[in-house]
Order: C-alpha cells, then sequence, then structure tokens
C-alpha cells in the first residue's frame, strides 16, 4: 500500500465521446477494507469511471494510482491481473456452455501433456465446487449456464469476481435479481471480503441497500464528482438531494384518482405453464392503481403477459367490463383496450435503431394507413408531437433514434406509443426499472394523471417504497399464487414482506 | 407394496416416457435425418448397402470434412467464411502448379526440377493461412463483419487465383500432368484390394478432426471461441485474447482450405481456376445441418461430420436411385431448412 491510506486513487478522471462529456475532472478514493458506494442518477457517469477503471475505456486525462502507483490499464485482463474485478451491470454468461467454463473464463486451468497444453476439466470442477460452497452457493458446476435463474447467473458472476482474489471488487448493480436471501447471502459475502481487507466499490440505485452495507458513499453528478460522505452521516433524502442536485421534498406525486366500478375481473387463473401461477383473483377497477408486490420468481410477470395473451392458460375466467373474454394474443388484448409496458425496455420494448416518432407510433400503424395504402405522415407526426409535448419527452427531435435517449426518456416514448392506442387498462411491468430519480418522478406523475383520468393501471414493482408510494391496493404474490391483497394506504413493508414470503 | 398400479401413476409414467421420446427426438434430430434417409434410399435400391459405396462415400466427403472443420471453428466464434471455396481453388491451382511430372508437354514451369512433396504442399497450405490471417486481421482489427471481409476477399482470391492461373508460358488452361506420388496421395488406399480399405484421404480427414476436437473440447482456445461465439462482450472482460484468437481461428481455417485444395487436385488429377467454386456454402449448409449455430457459440466436431456425411450421402446416394438431380437439389435445400428448424427447438427460450 502507498503511503497514501488508500489503495485505489482515481485522480481528475475525464472522458469524453464525440459530443457529450462523460466525465469531467472525477476523483475516487477507495480505502482498503471499506465498501465505497458510488451513487449517481444514470448517465452521471459511475460506469463510465468504472470502465476506465477497469481498462474498458481509456480516460482523455487523469491518473489511477494503485497502492500509490500509477497504473494504465489498456485491456480487462491487465486489470484483473493487477487485483481489480468487476461484477457488470449487464449480466456477461456465455449461455450454451457449462458454469464452470464462465466461472474460469480467460483464466482456464490447463495440464501439460508433453507440448501441449490441455484444460484440466478435473481440476476445474473442483475449484468451482470449492468455490461454491465456499461462498454458500448451490450451483452445478456442469449445467448451462442457459439453464440457470438469473439470480443464479447474478451469483455466478459474483463468485467469478470473488474467485480473482482481487483486491479491489467492482460491483455494478449486484443485486438486480437478487431475492431478498440472496442479498442478504451477498452481503455476508461483501462483509466478509472487506474484514480481509478487500476494497468494494458498490454501485446501486437502492438507496437502503447502500445505506446498510456501505462504509463511504461518493456521490456523482452530470460527470462530475459531486464529494464523499461517511455513510453514516447520510439518510435517503440527503443522497437524493445530492444525486439530484436539489431537494426533492417529494418522492411520488399525489394522486386525485378516484377508483370506481370493476373493469378488469380475473377468476382463479392458472397458467398453462408449469411451475407458474396458479388460482389467481383479483379485481382491477376504473381509475385504480393496483400494485403487484413480489420477490423475483413469484410469476408476477407471467400473470401480467398470460392476461395479456402473451403466455398460455390452463384455466380460469377473465371478465372485462363484465363481459367474460377469452384473449388468444397480444392482438385481441389491444383491441379490447388494453396496454403492456414489458420490464425488459431494451428487449421488448424499444426499436433502438428507429426515431422517436417510429417508436411512438409503432403499435398504431393501422391509424395512420391512408387510402393508397400509405402511412399519413402528417397525422403522425402531429400525434407523436403532442405525445412528446404531454409526456414532456426530452428529445432534440421526433426523428432523433430512441437509443439516444435516457433510459426515463425511452419509458416515456414506450408511454407514448401504449397511450396512442387509447387503452382503458395499462399493465406495467416494473415501470421505473434502471431509471433516474429525477425521471422516475416524471414517470409517476405520468401514471398518477392517467389513472386521474379514469384508466386502470396494473403495476408490477419490485421496489417497496414505489409499490406503497403509488398503489391504491396492493396484491401480493409468492411462488405463483396470490398471498394477499392489501390497502395501500394502511400496507406497510413488514407485511408485505411477510407475504411475499410466505411459501418460503 | 401392492402389484396393481392406480391409472394415475400410469399415465404420469406415460407422460414421462412420451416426454423422453421427444427429448430424445429433438437432441439428436439430426442423426434421425441422417438413418431416415439412408433407410430411405436402402429401400428403394437395397443394392446401396455395399462396402464400395460407403468407401466411395467416404472418399467425397473427405476434402469437404477439412474445409468444414475450418469454417466450423470460425461459425462458432460468430463469424463466417464466404473465401472458403476460392482459397480451397487457390491452394489447387498452386500445389498442382509445382507438381507436374517432368514429361508434362504444358508444365507450367518448364525446367524447374521435381520439388519433394511437401514442399507444395507447405506453399499452398501457407499462402492459404496468411490469406486466412488476412481474413482475420480484416474482422478483428478493422472490425469489417465477418459476412463482408470474408465476401472480398472470395471475389480477391479468385482474381489473384486466376492471374496466378493465367500465366505464361501456356496461358490459362487446366493443370495437368501431376506426379504420381500426389495423385497417390487423392486416390490412394490402405488395405489389400479396393473394397476392404481404406483411402489416404479419410484417414487425413479423420486425422485432421481428431486434431480439430482435441483442439475445440481440450484446449483454451477451444473453449474462448465457443465463449467469443456464445458472448463477445462476457469474453472480453474476462480478459480472453478476443482478437488473438480470431487471428488463429480464420489462419487455422485458411490452413484446412489449404490442405483441402491440395487433395482436391489430387484426388481429381487437375486444378483450375474455377476448383472449390462454392465449397463455402456446402461447408456453411453442412455444418448448420449438423448443428453448428450461425450466430455462434454452439457446434460439435461430430455434428459437423455428420452434416458432411448427409450431404454426400443425398448427393451419391440419389444419383444411385437415378434421381433427377434438379430434385435432388429441391431436396437438399429442404433438408438444410428442416434440419435447422428441428435443431433450433433445443435451444429456442421454453415458452
Amino acid at each position: 500500500m502507498g503511503d497514501s491510506g488508500y489503495v485505489l486513487e482515481m485522480n481528475h478522471i475525464s472522458k469524453s465521446f464525440p459530443g457529450v462529456q462523460a466525465l469531467d475532472d472525477v476523483g475516487l478514493r477507495i480505502k482498503p477494507g471499506t465498501v465505497h458506494a458510488l451513487m449517481g442518477e444514470n448517465g452521471a457517469g459511475k460506469s463510465t469511471l468504472m470502465k476506465c477503471l477497469f481498462g474498458i475505456y481509456i480516460p482523455d486525462s487523469g491518473e489511477i494510482l494503485l497502492d500509490g502507483k500509477p497504473v494504465k490499464f489498456t485491456s480487462a485482463r491487465q486489470a484483473l491481473d493487477a487485483g481489480i474485478s468487476m461484477i457488470h451491470q449487464e449480466l456477461l454468461p456465455v449461455p450454451f456452455r457449462p458454469v464452470m467454463e464462465n466461472l474460469w473464463l480467460g483464466r482456464l486451468p490447463t495440464r501439460r501433456l508433453g507440448p501441449f497444453s490441455f484444460v484440466d476439466s478435473k481440476r476445474m470442477l473442483e475449484d468451482s465446487k470449492a468455490l461454491f460452497s465456499s461462498l454458500g452457493m448451490d450451483i452445478d458446476p456442469k449445467v448451462w449456464v442457459r439453464n440457470l435463474s438469473v439470480s443464479k447467473v447474478q451469483s455466478l458472476e459474483i463468485a467469478k469476481a470473488v474467485s480473482h482474489k482481487a483486491r479491489v471488487i467492482i460491483m455494478d448493480e449486484p443485486t438486480s435479481s437478487l431475492t431478498e436471501n440472496e442479498v442478504e447471502q451477498l452481503f455476508g459475502i461483501i462483509r466478509d471480503l472487506r474484514d480481509k481487507g478487500v476494497a468494494i466499490i458498490y454501485i446501486s440505485h437502492k438507496m437502503e441497500e447502500i445505506l446498510e452495507i456501505s462504509d463511504e458513499v461518493s456521490i456523482m453528478r452530470d460527470g462530475r464528482s459531486v464529494g464523499t460522505y461517511q455513510a453514516t452521516e447520510l439518510t435517503v433524502n440527503t443522497i437524493i438531494s445530492k444525486m439530484v442536485g436539489r431537494d426533492l421534498t417529494h418522492r411520488f406525486p399525489p394522486r386525485s384518482n378516484k377508483p370506481g366500478d370493476v373493469v378488469l375481473r380475473v377468476r382463479d387463473l392458472s397458467s398453462a405453464e408449469s411451475k407458474s401461477f396458479r388460482n389467481v383473483s383479483f379485481e382491477l377497477h376504473r381509475g385504480e392503481i393496483l400494485g403487484i408486490g413480489g420477490l423475483v420468481g413469484a410469476k408476477r410477470t407471467e400473470l401480467v403477459e398470460s392476461i395479456f395473451g402473451l403466455r398460455p392458460l390452463e384455466s380460469g375466467k377473465i371478465e372485462l367490463k363484465g363481459e367474460s373474454v377469452l384473449i388468444a394474443s397480444p392482438r385481441s388484448a389491444i383491441a379490447r383496450g388494453m396496454a403492456l409496458l414489458t420490464e425488459e425496455r431494451r428487449a421488448t420494448g424499444i426499436v433502438p435503431m428507429l426515431s422517436v416518432l417510429d417508436n411512438t407510433i409503432l403499435a398504431n400503424l393501422h391509424r395512420y394507413v391512408g387510402k393508397a395504402g400509405f402511412l399519413n405522415e402528417k397525422k403522425a407526426g402531429t400525434d407523436v408531437d403532442k405525445s412528446i409535448e404531454q409526456l414532456r419527452v426530452k428529445t432534440p427531435s421526433p426523428r432523433t433514434r430512441i437509443k439516444d435517449l435516457s433510459g426515463g426518456n425511452q419509458q416515456k416514448v414506450l408511454f407514448a406509443r401504449w397511450l396512442l392506442t387509447e387503452p382503458s387498462i395499462l399493465i406495467l411491468d416494473e415501470p421505473t426499472r434502471g431509471i433516474d430519480v429525477g425521471a422516475k418522478y416524471e414517470i409517476y406523475t405520468i401514471i398518477a394523471d392517467l389513472a386521474a383520468r379514469g384508466k386502470s393501471i396494473l403495476m408490477i414493482s419490485s421496489e417497496m417504497p414505489e409499490l406503497l408510494g403509488m398503489s391504491d391496493r396492493i396484491m401480493v404474490m409468492c411462488e405463483g399464487r396470490l398471498t394477499g391483497i392489501l390497502d395501500g394506504k394502511t400496507a406497510d413493508q413488514e407485511t408485505i414482506m411477510r407475504l411475499a414470503t410466505q411459501f418460503m | 407394496m401392492s402389484l396393481v398400479k392406480n391409472p394415475e401413476e400410469i399415465q404420469a409414467r406415460n407422460l414421462a416416457r412420451q416426454k423422453a421420446i421427444k427429448d430424445f427426438s429433438l437432441k439428436y434430430a439430426i442423426y434421425l435425418v441422417f438413418v431416415a434417409l439412408i433407410i430411405a434410399i436402402t429401400i428403394k435400391s437395397p443394392a446401396f448397402m455395399s462396402l464400395q459405396n460407403l468407401r466411395n462415400i467416404l472418399s467425397m466427403s473427405a476434402t469437404r470434412i477439412i474445409i468444414a472443420m475450418g469454417v466450423g471453428g470460425i461459425l462458432i466464434t460468430g463469424g463466417t467464411d464466404l473465401s472458403a471455396g476460392r482459397q480451397v481453388g487457390l491452394a489447387a491451382v498452386v500445389s498442382a502448379s509445382l507438381l507436374q511430372f517432368m514429361e508434362y508437354p504444358r508444365r507450367m514451369y518448364p525446367g524447374m526440377p521435381d520439388l519433394p512433396l511437401w514442399l507444395p504442399i507447405l506453399i499452398a497450405i501457407i499462402a492459404c493461412a496468411i490469406l486466412g490471417l488476412a481474413n482475420g486481421v480484416i474482422i478483428a482489427y478493422l472490425k469489417v463483419p465477418p459476412f463482408i471481409a470474408t465476401l472480398g476477399m472470395m471475389v480477391a482470391t479468385y482474381g489473384i487465383n486466376s492471374i496466378y492461373f493465367d500465366r505464361p508460358p501456356y496461358g490459362a488452361q487446366p493443370i495437368g500432368g501431376l506426379r504420381k506420388d500426389l495423385t497417390t496421395l487423392g486416390s490412394g488406399y490402405v488395405g489389400f484390394d479396393g473394397t476392404y480399405s481404406i483411402p489416404y484421404i479419410v484417414i487425413i480427414a479423420l486425422v485432421i478432426a481428431a486434431f480439430i476436437w482435441l483442439l475445440h473440447n481440450k484446449t483454451r482456445f477451444g473453449k474462448n471461441i465457443y465463449a467469443i461465439g456464445g458472448n463477445p462482450e462476457a469474453a472480453k472482460v474476462s480478459g480472453v485474447p478476443v482478437n488473438k484468437n480470431l487471428l488463429a481461428v480464420y489462419t487455422i481455417a485458411g490452413a484446412l482450405y489449404g490442405l483441402a485444395g491440395t487433395l482436391e487436385a489430387a484426388r481429381t488429377g487437375g486444378a483450375t481456376n474455377n476448383y472449390g467454386n462454392g465449397y463455402e456454402l456446402d461447408a456453411i449448409a453442412a455444418c448448420v445441418v449438423g448443428g453448428v449455430s450461425t450466430s455462434g457459440g454452439i457446434g460439435t466436431v461430430p455434428g459437423m461430420i455428420v452434416g458432411v456425411l448427409i450431404f454426400s450421402i443425398i448427393s451419391y446416394g440419389l444419383t444411385f436411385i437415378n434421381m433427377n438431380p434438379y430434385w435432388q437439389q429441391i431436396i437438399k435445400g429442404a433438408i438444410i431448412i428442416a434440419a435447422v428448424a428441428l435443431d433450433i427447438r433445443k435451444y429456442l427460450a421454453k415458452r
């Protein structure tokens, strides 16, 4: 270690991409044996900074000191060799290969046989088993990664980072797909590592998590450092105001919606898929926001996708406005006034290379077909302009490719798309996942507005404050079963948690 | 314990059995197609089941297997190689031109002394390995998509080959008069007579296949190319030397085309600049029929070999039963599509 007492120092780091100053004179100093949280809105530059550290990007200027000695990494390999490992935000498994090959990729153990060097599968298997058992993880090293659940893949990534015996481990949103139990397990691992002198850089949007696990917190905003603080001197509200740069007195907008008659009635709905939801019954009222809570794997997405006609049902009844209906495809769901904003915005929502305009009218093209079969671009343009204004989408022009917008604005475009279909029921699957704190508020405002205008909202959310802050009622699921429906005004975190883990 | 089983138990068992059969047929779809094809041809013409025919089919497949080993490795990385066929042609012309017998009147190099057999073969292999390396550099460092890079290389290689082929003193004409030691390599065999014997080229192909199998399954390089094809980003951040591995995979493929081209010349006793035309598509088709994914990360050496054999059997067997060659084309096309449609079920998301 250098004299400075820091294992890692990043000083005056700047990095620009064409048209964007992603990092502007940023500093970060990490002490060994601490958990150092790095916070900021999406686009604040956290991931860029970490990629500069890990050798994926090369900073334009600034210095990186490891143990007081300057280092310059030009590839991930060099960073790993120097004792820095990283759990990447987007999980990076090689799907059709065994777990153990994923674990040791880039440093597969070999055995020499004369002039040849072969991969030592036996050792690889033993090392994998030993590693998993030391971390209390139950993963079979020989199965294809493709056959693991998302949370197991995330555990695998964590194991991989730990196995590098690194002195600095960067964890970029490591808990995004973990269940509550697994998060606790991860925190156990983190504390262990910390006690052994490893420094952890922990990036997360989950404030409660940050305050629980971290010793120090550095906050970034718009590519600049805001400051470094002791975790004990921070609260959720102070973090948010430092991240956003202004005081956010309310995390949720006031709501004026008044739930009315029953619009959607679901009775004893069971999935035709194995290990999915069974016997779910609930009602959704006009102008109501009905939250759906539960842990990852509670089959909430499967439930709403089945109602929307994306997945097969085995039994049960769906009534729309008192009329029993059969919804066999999303097309028929849309025709009946339903809309679904999917969980995976990038994978199943936006078409990245198309413009904001094209993305907006995608589900409504039939409305713009003119007499000769050509699209009426003028009408489409007017409608899209109106949507952009209404939902306050920040875009240079309707012609901008949607991939160049921030996550929050992409989500608003998806709202615009579905609102053009004039739905009476909007199903939102994790509507604010991966969206900045500031933009979240705007999404909440849109949701509250829609409910006030009489639209019925079914909202899946894994974020407890969001569920409590936005829902009129909250239904909680566990392992494919409905475990309770609570009143939003009186519900509390403990009750929801108890219902969400009832069968575990 | 009672011997009478309740109906639910029987039903559950039947369901389990049905599922097992379905899983089995999915897993081995390609091999089932293969067997069905042989049975169908044999029913039509029982004489098809002979050692002589097997031998002919294997000889016919040998060079194709070697080419498929090269293309297959590239497909596993998520790339493709359209220049394979033209590289085979170049190798055939180069090695043939250097291995004509001394007295042949239209020798390309009239006064040149006889070279040892291995030297021209090595020259052909190195020439193609250099082209392969060029492919690799263009793809790994210039970031040109493999389809485009190798399309360019395909066109250019034909040009290079034609210039060489068209050289004085005799200009563009088929290269004949190949030396006995070369043609023996192409048509000779181990064994005591024509029927109970294994052709040299089949042995060479099997040795190459065994080598590639080892390379793919037992070495770091092999595991790395699967990772590169399966998730390039993951490979990169795990410290896999992605670019170096890409160079290696294209270079190895080039070397294999070089060998295959030489053997094509040896087998047929001559070469022209049009040799190898279209072989890349045959090889890609054989690989995908053998379960290699064109999007990368998936594929096995035995699968590639079976893919090649399926096509050889179709060509040979259907000609054997006197099927109209145009119909053969239609059947080949249908098999490519059907095999992949079946095979891909293994990997589709279970909904």
